[in-house]
């Protein structure tokens, strides 16, 4: 009676390992080619059509892409994550990598600043940075311990200013759900967030945010079996045409 | 195999021997990462660590909401208990399915679920801040969100142990003239002890632990809404040897409360 389910068991094993191998060797039946870009959360729009653009020009070539924090990313990488390309959000996480002789020569790609995310309406009726200081607005800002936090008390130094946030977010993405859900009355998030919620938040412009310019990094892994497919993405993003593509998402050039 | 010997008691029915190869395997899969972690602690500046500013803060906030919400589990969860294992009433089952929702719910879905109820624009809230109530960023939100979490495991523990129990003693008692309210005190409690025990130690580590809901929900602030875990996540971005040694803090902290009632309780 056993013998058919230890038979099934093992089939599928074999099926399941086959699939992995078939992933893992980057290499299919078919002659694709994977290559692997890690890129920081916030990239997550632009690459997503960047990586479309490169696949369009290279038959074969399949981009696999993977965002997550820049040091939750760093991280995988100095564990030996299979990475051939890295796009940090900013250079401290990229200096890192350079420090461990991980990644080729970076190069600047763009930069995205600070702006002030309010839930449609304004119901805070906030205007400039120095509303966020009022007393009844609740502010939600991210952790000093992050970059979007660092930037955001780098601005409120800058002016002056003493903030008190009702909570510190450990990521851009949570600041901006609480303004969202409409729990927080304003948040510091970057430009590319609030265009990325569209009618889910409202911006509000902030020219102190020149204070705090995050400049984005992005180099080929040196580990990389596909060094010269590497080179060849981070090239488009750097051209004209990927300047175009990320500036479509809020972000400046560098 | 052997036959089970009932009669002295003391003689085990002994286990199969291969049997012990998978505990061991188990035993190892739990205690082997909890050693690694322990290996990477940097010894030398362990104390000044866990005694920072922001550790202790935090410490403190998790044994304060975790105590406050292992009462309001207590406080709930044993009328539920008892309603679950003692009623018959259509739809019960149902009932003692959706109870159990919590737990097999991942927690940032919970931290939704809660803002969408008690948040400002939730289903509760405007009420509540008509009431002068605000539960968005304050302590209160963390409380909701660990004793959602963790009031499954109360329920659930204590039900087994009134059904393993069963009715017979509060019959008698019932008989003899006793009003439910004495029954319930003299009687069924007593009788769940231990079950009753087990269910408020394991809600009050699983409020210890929670994270999902409470980072969704509550938020994040030195002293108010920033718990053990919510403090480990984020030090783990600039300061991982204060991450590796609050969370060996948070380690010990579980297993003494755990190894504490164990020892009040006995061997069972």
């Amino acid at each position: 009676m056993r013998t058919p389910l230890a038979a099934g068991v093992a089939a599928l094993a074999v099926m399941a390992l086959a699939g992995c191998g078939a992933s893992a060797s980057g290499t299919g039946d078919a002659g694709t080619t994977t290559l692997t870009v890690f890129a920081a959360a916030s990239l997550k729009g632009s690459f997503e059509d960047l990586a479309a653009q490169f696949e369009a020009a290279h038959e074969g070539v399949d981009v696999q892409l993977s965002f997550a924090g820049s040091s939750d990313l760093v991280a995988q990488i100095q564990q030996g994550a299979p990475a051939d390309v890295f796009a940090s959000a900013d250079t401290a996480n990229m200096d890192k990598l350079v420090a461990d002789d991980l990644v080729g020569d970076p190069q600047d790609f763009a930069t995205n600043t600070l702006e002030i995310a309010v839930p449609p309406g304004n119901p805070a009726g906030v205007e400039t940075l120095a509303d966020l200081a009022s007393p009844g607005v609740k502010l939600v800002l991210c952790a000093p311990e992050v970059p979007c936090g660092a930037a955001s008390a780098k601005v409120a130094d800058a002016a002056g200013l003493d903030l008190r946030p009702v909570s510190e977010e450990q990521s851009v993405t949570d600041v901006l759900g609480k303004v969202t859900a409409g729990e927080a009355d304003a948040g510091l998030v970057y430009v590319t967030d609030v265009a990325a919620a569209g009618d889910d938040v409202e911006g509000v412009e902030l020219p102190e945010s020149a204070e705090a310019v995050n400049t984005y990094p992005i180099a080929p892994v040196a580990d990389s079996d596909r060094a010269e497919l590497a080179r060849q993405f981070v090239d488009l993003v750097l051209s004209s045409e990927g300047q175009q593509t990320l500036a479509g998402f809020g972000f400046a050039a560098p | 195999m052997r036959a089970p010997t009932r009669s002295t008691g003391e003689a085990a029915v002994g286990l199969p021997r291969w049997a012990f190869v998978p505990a061991a395997v188990g035993g190892l899969f739990v205690l082997l990462p909890l050693v690694a972690m322990a290996t990477r602690v940097d010894w030398s500046s362990y104390w000044g660590l866990i005694t920072s500013e922001s550790a202790r803060a935090a410490l403190l906030l998790s044994l304060q909401t975790s105590a406050a919400s292992t009462v309001a589990c207590l406080v709930l969860g044993v009328p539920m208990a008892l309603v679950l294992a003692r009623c018959r009433f259509p739809g019960i089952d149902l009932l003692r399915s959706l109870v159990m929702v919590p737990l097999v719910l991942p927690p940032v879905v919970g931290g939704i679920a809660l803002l969408y109820t008690f948040g400002r624009r939730g289903l509760l809230g405007e009420t509540l801040e008509v009431a002068g109530l605000q539960v968005a960023f304050s302590t209160t939100a963390v409380v909701l969100a660990q004793t959602f979490v963790a009031l499954p495991f109360l329920v659930t523990s204590l039900e087994g142990a009134l059904r393993t129990a069963g009715a017979r003693y509060e019959m008698v008692a019932a008989s003899l003239g006793a009003r439910p309210t004495t029954v319930l005190r003299r009687v069924t409690l007593p009788l769940v002890w231990p079950g009753l025990l087990s269910g408020a130690v394991l809600s009050f580590a699983r409020a210890l632990g929670e994270f999902g809901a409470t980072i969704t929900f509550a938020g994040s602030l030195q002293g108010v809404t920033r718990t053990l875990p919510l403090e480990i996540y984020l030090q783990r971005e600039t300061d991982p040897d204060a991450a590796v040694a609050l969370s060996l803090l948070l380690v010990v902290v579980a297993v003494l409360v755990i190894a504490a009632t164990r020892r009040e309780r006995g061997p069972l």
